[in-house]
């Protein structure tokens, strides 16, 4: 699997968008998700579980300062 | 205090009478000039031509300076000018964030124009006077203050011997002198500096407006830079402006509805998802403290590190459950629906001459937190605040304060300085009371105060010359470029936020481009063509809320609903709208993004010729220290030696197996170095400057900013 087009090391069966949110600590509020390329909504983090070959794009809306 | 005794111990020196003209679409076309060598006043018309190109605020501010200034003129010199300026949408009530004042001057720390934007009311107050821009020039003989009133259309210079230097104080003693009851308090507004503005170069300018809930005037700062230096060197005391009647179409717009329509859509959208975003009304910008500490971006131990255990100490939480007393959204200017603007009442002071007293502190922003706080290992709330309140009061910058402070620390605890040298301050990080006294020291102009009041790229030469220090290790911790302190984010593991510090035109403060989760965590900017462009839309993008009086919080600080499901989320394109349509609305010039990027591309090329005609605009003065860069010592590199290992491996081709942290380090730091220089060639590519940075004639000539002095000074740099 990928995360933001860098190999993800810690892909493993039933893992879920809110697990790879936990193991990240993306504790940034506003992220926006897709999985290949389809937008994902917040209320289906938890239950999205991604498969190995998943392109996932976590994109923090953060420009600071 | 005794106001009446204050203001009968006033002596006029010059008074100047005009009939205040009625803003149209966005301007007044008028600029007041204002001359404290020899007590001029006099009323400038804005031709046609300057406006077309430089469209307002830090655009006038620089060319007025241009004009007033030349290639030799330092900082203290009379020439030298502080241009006040706002921008023909500043003003307006019905959108967030359009209360913005740009100042601009020649920079005590840096020699080159400095400009900073600032909130309060005097700004809008100013055009409502009838006045596009005010320009100070001269030095007075005695300390002064300057009178507007923009009812009446009268301006004085006048002599102010007893008035307080320091802000808290002199901005309640000059509301109270020119109100005529309380409810006329609002109508004031006030610039003031500090007593350690005096004493050092890293001096801010304090714009008042008065908060009639908490009956106080509160403090907003054009912080960086130094211009609160140069105003005490005029012996400015304060510049008091007065405005009776704002209402919400002063700027006489071409297109009033539509105005009105873009700030009830906005207004709906902070109602509905603020808090479920950034909570800007309730905490403000602190509250990305604990999220920059996560990220490992939080400035620790001057910028060695990226975190800290102790961080959950000075967490936004801990500020607004103990401390803020607002229950309210605190706005800086009228129709701030963002309403960012926090403060801390009731705040009993612990140290200083202020001991004892209960005092209003503006803030905390998250600047202050981490450069007063996490980058001096400062984890102490209540000493943030103290700090924070004494930047203020005392006139001087709380991100040069914390940066530089973090590096007289290093230095002190590398043996660099000793306690001799800092006259028995022991710096620590971590010492709360040797800052508090440092502060002190600066507002008294005394001990190592003075030292550090240089600012750290006088500082470092001095440690080098006069105390032994190792020039090349001195060079790579001190954070400042171009002489200015860098601001409260760690910035080494990305490389474009490295050109977003180091490719600026006045240093490295961060208002130019943020991209640091663009490119470190999205990587969405993965090749040099990629950051590049990045690095000339954002400037430029963001350089565009300097031209026409905006807070840039209000763009991307809160995102409309579907802003994910567009094809850029990270410019905001429904805010970028949204201001092209007030632009509109104000001004009846209807223009789109590119023209928009354009605007701002003349006034960047504008200032980065002047900082070449001011002897600093090439591409050696874009290097950057190292610090910034990568990790210069050992425990640097392995408080993240899994990190740069794995680096090393993939990136350099370099096996980290049985080499030395030494090695390592040299080895990393060719690579991150030669990376910084493709970053800077493909970004002078993609603005269009020569590969020494200069902007070329053909690019100068595309923009329309071919004026024949701009083309004298790049012409000199091209071979
Ligand atoms: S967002 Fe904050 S800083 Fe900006 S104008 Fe509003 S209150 Fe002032």
């Amino acid at each position: 699997m990928r995360l933001n087009d860098r190999e993800f090391e810690h892909w493993k069966e039933g893992l879920t968008i809110q697990d790879v949110i936990d193991i990240m600590r993306f504790v940034y509020p506003r992220l926006v998700i897709k999985v290949n390329g389809k937008l994902i909504k917040k209320e289906e983090y938890s239950s999205f579980v991604l498969q190995e070959n998943d392109d996932l794009k976590i994109y923090h809306l953060l420009a600071g300062g | 205090m005794d106001i009446l005794k204050m203001k009968n111990s006033h002596k006029l020196l010059s008074e100047f009478i005009y009939e205040p003209k009625a803003l149209y679409r966005g301007y007044t076309d008028k600029t007041l000039y204002i001359n404290i060598s020899d007590n001029t006043i006099k009323e400038k018309d804005v031709p046609q031509k300057m406006k077309e190109k430089f469209i307002g605020g830090k655009g006038y501010g620089l060319r007025y300076l241009w004009d007033a200034v030349s290639p030799t003129t330092k900082w203290n010199d009379p020439e030298n000018e502080i241009v006040v300026a706002v921008g023909p949408v500043g003003g307006i009530t019905q959108y967030a964030g359009t209360g913005k004042s740009l100042i601009v001057s020649i920079s005590p720390l840096t020699d080159i124009p400095i400009d900073s934007n600032v909130g309060g009311y005097f700004g809008p107050f100013l055009k409502f006077s009838g006045w596009d821009a005010l320009e100070v020039q001269g030095k007075a003989e005695k300390d002064v203050i300057i009178v507007i009133d923009g009812n009446k259309g009268i301006v004085r210079i006048e002599e102010a011997p007893l008035e307080d230097v320091d802000a808290h104080l002199l901005g309640e003693q000059l509301t109270e002198m020119y109100a005529e009851n309380e409810a006329d308090k609002r109508n004031i507004s006030v610039i003031t500096a500090g007593t350690a503005a005096e004493n050092t170069n890293i001096g801010v300018l304090n714009f008042t407006f008065y908060d009639v809930r908490r009956k106080v005037s509160r403090l907003k700062q054009a912080g960086r830079g130094g211009i609160g230096t140069v105003f005490r060197n005029k012996r400015i005391k304060g510049i008091v402006c007065k405005f009776k009647g704002v209402k919400g179409d002063l700027n006489h717009p071409y297109d009033q509805s539509i105005i009105n329509k873009t700030g009830i859509k906005y207004h709906k959208e902070i109602a509905q998802n603020d808090h479920l975003q950034n909570n800007m009304r309730k905490i403000g910008t602190a509250n990305i403290i604990e999220i920059m500490d996560e990220y490992d971006l939080l400035p620790v131990h001057n910028f060695q590190y990226g975190k800290h255990p102790d961080t959950y100490k000075i967490k936004s939480t801990v500020f607004i459950e103990k401390y803020c007393t607002q229950n309210m959204p605190d706005g800086c200017w009228y129709g701030c629906s963002m309403s960012c603007a926090k403060a801390v009442d009731n705040f009993k002071l612990k140290t200083g001459p202020y001991k004892g007293q209960n005092v209003c502190v503006d803030g905390p922003e998250y600047e202050n937190a981490a450069g007063l706080g996490a980058n001096c290992g400062i984890f102490d709330p209540e000493v943030i605040l103290e700090l924070n309140f004494y930047c203020d009061t005392y006139g001087i910058d709380t991100i040069s304060y914390g940066t530089l402070t973090a590096f007289v620390m290093e230095c002190y605890e590398r043996g660099i300085i000793n306690k001799d040298i800092t006259e028995g301050l022991e710096l620590n990080f971590g010492n709360a009371e040797a800052s508090l006294e440092l502060i002190h020291q600066m507002s008294r102009g005394e001990g190592f105060g003075k030292i550090a009041g240089m600012g750290i790229h006088k500082m470092k030469k001095l440690f080098v010359e006069k105390y032994g220090a190792d020039k090349d290790f001195l060079y790579d911790i001190a954070c400042e470029q171009k002489g200015l302190e860098y601001s409260e984010y760690l910035c080494k593991e990305s490389l474009a936020q490295q050109g977003g510090y180091g490719l600026t035109n006045k240093g490295p403060q961060h208002d130019e481009a943020w991209l640091i989760f663009m490119d470190m965590v999205n990587n969405q900017i993965p090749t040099f063509e990629d950051k590049a462009e990045a690095l000339h839309y954002y400037p430029m993008f963001r350089t565009w809320f300097g031209l026409l009086g905006l807070c840039k919080l209000p763009w991307n600080d809160i995102t409309p609903p579907n802003n994910s499901e567009t094809d850029e989320p990270a410019k905001v394109p429904e805010h970028v709208n949204n201001y092209l349509d007030l632009y509109y609305g104000v001004t009846g010039n209807r223009i789109d993004n590119n023209e928009m990027i354009r605007q701002s591309e003349r006034v960047y090329n504008f200032q980065r010729v002047f900082n070449i005609r001011m002897g600093k605009g090439l591409r050696i003065n874009d290097a950057t220290p190292y610090r910034s860069m990568g990790p210069v010592t050992k425990e640097e590199y392995e408080s993240r030696q899994e990190r740069y290992d794995k680096q090393l491996r993939e990136l350099v081709g370099f096996n980290p197996e049985g080499k030395t942290i030494e090695e390592k380090i040299k080895t990393l730091r060719a690579y991150r170095e030669d990376q910084y220089e493709k970053l800077t060639d493909a970004v002078y590519k993609r603005r269009g400057w020569t590969m020494n940075g200069v902007p070329t004639p053909e690019k100068l000539r595309d923009l329309g900013m071919d004026l024949p002095e701009l083309l004298e000074v790049v012409e000199k740099h091209l071979n």
